[in-house]
Formats: C-alpha cells, sequence, structure tokens
C-alpha cells in the first residue's frame, strides 16, 4: 500500500468502525513512515467529521457513530504518546461532565466521541458532577472549554450553580463553557449565562471550534 | 395486582388481567419548540391539539408534562390539568420532575391521579411520598439512586424493594398504589441493555407481582424505523409482566401490536376488541372518499 492508498483505507475502516483494521492501519503507516500527524489529520479526522455529517443528516444512527469513536479512540491511543513527543497540539482541551443530580450520559458520550474526532483532548468526569469537582478538574486541567449536559429540567439549573461555582473561584473568565441536553434550549443557555450550546454532537463540535476560533482571535487582539 | 385510576367520572384498572394500559405520552413540550415557546406565553391551545391525537389513537390515560425550560411549570401544571379534565374524562398521569409542579397538578385534579415519577433518591422519596399518599394516587417509581442507573438486573431488584418497603412502610402507601418504572434504555447506544430491562420486568413480576409501565420510544433512541422496534419491544415485555407503557398513541403500528398482545396474551377474550378494532378500521376506510 502507498501512502495516499494507507490513508484512504484508514478513513474508510474508521467510518465503518473496524477497529482492529484502523489499529492495524496505524500501525503499518507508522512503521510505513507516515507521520501520527498525517494518519490523525489526513484520515482519522476527516473520517469522524463525515460520520457526524451523516448523523447530522440523519444517514448515520447512533451504534455506527459509536462504533467509529470507538476505532477512532483505539488509534489515538497509539498516536497521542507520539503527538506529544512531536509537540503536536491538540485542537483544545475539553472538560465535560453531567450535572450533578442527573445520571444520563448517552447524548454526553457522544458529544465526547464527536470532539475526540475533531481533535480535542477529551476529559470525562463522568456523571453527577458537583460544581466543585468542575472547579477542581478546571484548575487541573486548565481546560480551553467546560461542557456542562443535563437530561431533566430539574438538573438544568446546576448550570447556573457550576457558573456561579467557577465565578467564585476566579476561573469564569478562563473557560468557555458550553451546556447541552435534551431539555435545554438556546434561550435556557443564554439565560444562565453559557457561552455556547448545540442541539446535537454534531453541531457542538462545530460551535466549540467557533467559540475557541474566536476567543484566540481576541486574545491575539 | 390492579392499579386504580380515577378521573371525575371514569375508571381505568392497570393490571395483569387487564387490557395493557397505554399512557398517552404527546402532552410534552421536550423537544418541541413551538410547543415550548407557546407555554412560556402561557398560550396551552396546543394541548387540546394533542389530548384529542392521543384519545383518538387509543389511549386510556394521559401523561401530562409541562416541562418547558424558563417556563413556570407550576402554574403550567395547574392550568393543564383543569384544561385536559375538561376535554376528556380520561385519567391523567402528572409528569414533572419539580415537586411544587406534581403538587400544582394534584391539587387541580379531580380522581386519582398516578404521580410520574419517583426515584430511589432519599430527598425525592422524603418529598414526593407524603404528596401521594396525602392526594390518595399511585405512583411511578424508578430504580435508580443518587449513584447510579444500576444495569444489573438483580441490582434493579433490591432497589424495588427498598422502593416498596419505604413507600408502604414508612408512608403507608397501597403496595397496589405502586408502579415500577424497569427502566427502558436505548439499544442503539448498547445491545445488552434492553435484555437487561426484559430481566428485570420478569424480576420485578415473579417477585411482587407489581405493575410496570416504562417510556417505550427510549428504547428506539436513535435508531431508524423506531415504530418496527417498538412493536417488538412491547408485545416481548408484555409477556415478561409489563402491564403498561407511556407511548405515543398516534402510532398506529405500535397500538395495534399491543392489541395483538393483549390478545395472545389472553387479555381479549374471544378476540373480540381485535375483531371489533378491525371492523371499525373497515367501516372507516370504505367512508373515506376515493
Amino acid at each position: 500500500m502507498n501512502r495516499d492508498e494507507l490513508l484512504k483505507a484508514l478513513y474508510e475502516e474508521t467510518l465503518v468502525g473496524n477497529a482492529p483494521r484502523v489499529l492495524e492501519l496505524t500501525d503499518e503507516g507508522l512503521a510505513g513512515g507516515l507521520s501520527p500527524e498525517e494518519l490523525l489529520f489526513e484520515s482519522l479526522i476527516p473520517s469522524l467529521e463525515e460520520v457526524g455529517a451523516r448523523f447530522e443528516r440523519g444517514d448515520f444512527f447512533v451504534p455506527e457513530m459509536l462504533i467509529a469513536g470507538k476505532a477512532m479512540a483505539g488509534a489515538l491511543e497509539v498516536l497521542r504518546p507520539l503527538l506529544a513527543e512531536t509537540g503536536v497540539e491538540s485542537v483544545g482541551t475539553f472538560v465535560m461532565g453531567t450535572v450533578k443530580g442527573d445520571v444520563h450520559d448517552i447524548g454526553k458520550n457522544l458529544v465526547n466521541i464527536m470532539l475526540e474526532g475533531a481533535g480535542f483532548h477529551v476529559i470525562d468526569l463522568g456523571v453527577q458532577v458537583a460544581p466543585e469537582r468542575f472547579v477542581a478538574a478546571i484548575e487541573e486541567h486548565r481546560p480551553d472549554i467546560v461542557g456542562f449536559s443535563a437530561f431533566l429540567t430539574t438538573t438544568m439549573p446546576m448550570f447556573k450553580a457550576n457558573i456561579n461555582a467557577l465565578e467564585k473561584a476566579g476561573l469564569r473568565d478562563q473557560v468557555i463553557v458550553m451546556v447541552g441536553g435534551a431539555p435545554v434550549t438556546q434561550e435556557y443557555a443564554d439565560a444562565v449565562g453559557a457561552d455556547g450550546y448545540a442541539s446535537d454532537a454534531s453541531a457542538a463540535v462545530a460551535r466549540a471550534k467557533e467559540l475557541l476560533g474566536r476567543r484566540r482571535a481576541a486574545a491575539l487582539a | 395486582m390492579r392499579t386504580v385510576l380515577r378521573s371525575a367520572t371514569r375508571e381505568v384498572v392497570i393490571g395483569g388481567d387487564e387490557p395493557f394500559c397505554i399512557i398517552g405520552e404527546r402532552i410534552n413540550p421536550t423537544g418541541r419548540k413551538t410547543f415550548q415557546e407557546q407555554l412560556r406565553r402561557g398560550d396551552l391551545s396546543r394541548v387540546e391539539v394533542d389530548v384529542a391525537q392521543q384519545v383518538a389513537g387509543g389511549a386510556m390515560v394521559l401523561d401530562v408534562n409541562m416541562g418547558a425550560p424558563l417556563a413556570d411549570e407550576v402554574e403550567l401544571m395547574r392550568r393543564a390539568v383543569r384544561l385536559v379534565q375538561g376535554v376528556t374524562d380520561l385519567p391523567l398521569c402528572i409528569d414533572s420532575s419539580v415537586v411544587e409542579a406534581l403538587e400544582a397538578g394534584l391539587d387541580a385534579y379531580e380522581g386519582k391521579a398516578l404521580v410520574n415519577s419517583v426515584t430511589a433518591e432519599e430527598d425525592r422519596l422524603e418529598a414526593v411520598l407524603p404528596l401521594v399518599k396525602r392526594h390518595e394516587a399511585a405512583v411511578i417509581m424508578l430504580p435508580n439512586d443518587e449513584t447510579e442507573i444500576p444495569e444489573e438486573p438483580r441490582r434493579r431488584l433490591e432497589l424495588v424493594e427498598r422502593l416498596v418497603d419505604v413507600a408502604t412502610g414508612r408512608f403507608g402507601i397501597g403496595v397496589e398504589d405502586i408502579v415500577i418504572d424497569p427502566l427502558a434504555m436505548p439499544v442503539g447506544a448498547d445491545t445488552t441493555l434492553v435484555n437487561r430491562t426484559l430481566e428485570t420486568i420478569h424480576l420485578v413480576h415473579e417477585r411482587f407481582g407489581l405493575n410496570m409501565t416504562l417510556g417505550a420510544s427510549n428504547v428506539s433512541f436513535g435508531m431508524p424505523d423506531r415504530a418496527g422496534i417498538g412493536s417488538a419491544f412491547i408485545p416481548m415485555a408484555m409477556a415478561l409482566g409489563l402491564t403498561s407503557a407511556i407511548m405515543d398513541a398516534r402510532a398506529a403500528d405500535l397500538v395495534r401490536s399491543v392489541k395483538a398482545a393483549d390478545l395472545l396474551l389472553d387479555h381479549d377474550p374471544w378476540g373480540a376488541r381485535w375483531i371489533a378494532a378491525h371492523r371499525a378500521r373497515q367501516e372507516r376506510e370504505q367512508q373515506a372518499p376515493g
């Protein structure tokens, strides 16, 4: 297999979620002299972007998204240490969690997959994450973005509680806050003072990139 | 076990010897932008349309949920319960995660309602069950606690045991007024999950004989041809002891699979209702123009 054939095969096998084959091709690519960046940016990320696009159009379904995400995660495990060695930065760091009082995680996990697929480094705090745990994780990981997920109208108010906790800890200006979940709306996100909202996993990635781009541009200006 | 629900004028029984109880799920703004905006303005006109559709589709109880973000859920619930009781005599299932909204709904309700729902979390039990007792309502109880939605059916059964102990022992609620939600999970997220729900139904049925209901549409989340999945799932669950589901009564395929399962499981003596439904459909088709 030449370079282009390998990158194309890696793209195709990620798209259909063939985890063992994705791992083989990643090893093969590295052995053949391809760089971790090439594998990541020319195959894996475009493939997951296509998964997201198909999901958004209704052509792909939840299990297909999960299995593609799993295949990519396998390759990332190999590539991540190599990328760190060569000093390649992730697109951004994202701390994610389902708010306190809420144990729903399927939507959050889909968003995580799409974020990782887009090149974000995702730190998932799981479910039932109390405000102080978000604060501690932000202090530890210094993420670009923090995401709060809620599935219930009764747990949505935790968005505000989390944001208050960030303000109290003096962290609010250092991190972009995104919120989401089944009952959440743009109006609600605005009302609690979040920076961003998206209605599905694919849109969440687009919004995260947009917010991050804007923040970085503002920092340069 | 017979869970009796009542409006001012009509009684509906959920039970193993009764036709499967279809709780119409559509009076709920979740995921419906226009409806949410209407509710924020206090406009309940959409509710009447949803009620009419659910009744026409064969709902026997109606679930009423007014959980629109940034709307006054308590006041909306009070008004919605009155409105719905004005246009239908079906008993209602008062659905909110906000305790005050449950209370407002129960205060406004005439009859014996079903409360949706309470988990095994201690603070929720302490807040919701006194209301259930005071209004002599029935209650849907979920076997998940502060820490988790347990995957293991045996663990769910333990939580059901605790729920029954607390409801009957501490709050004096009749065991027949407990309806367990065995937690329907999306098969698309993990194809092992529905087996666990089915096993939970089996265990709860064997151990307690309690009535059970669940949100049937959860099962097909994120998958194509959702009606096909629901039409297979509900009869399977019925055979193991599920006696009710919260579902969209507009979905004719789903309702038909429920009715067929009722017939097959001997809840429709001589197939009289199955045949009557066929005749009614024939008649409608003949009357339809063209």
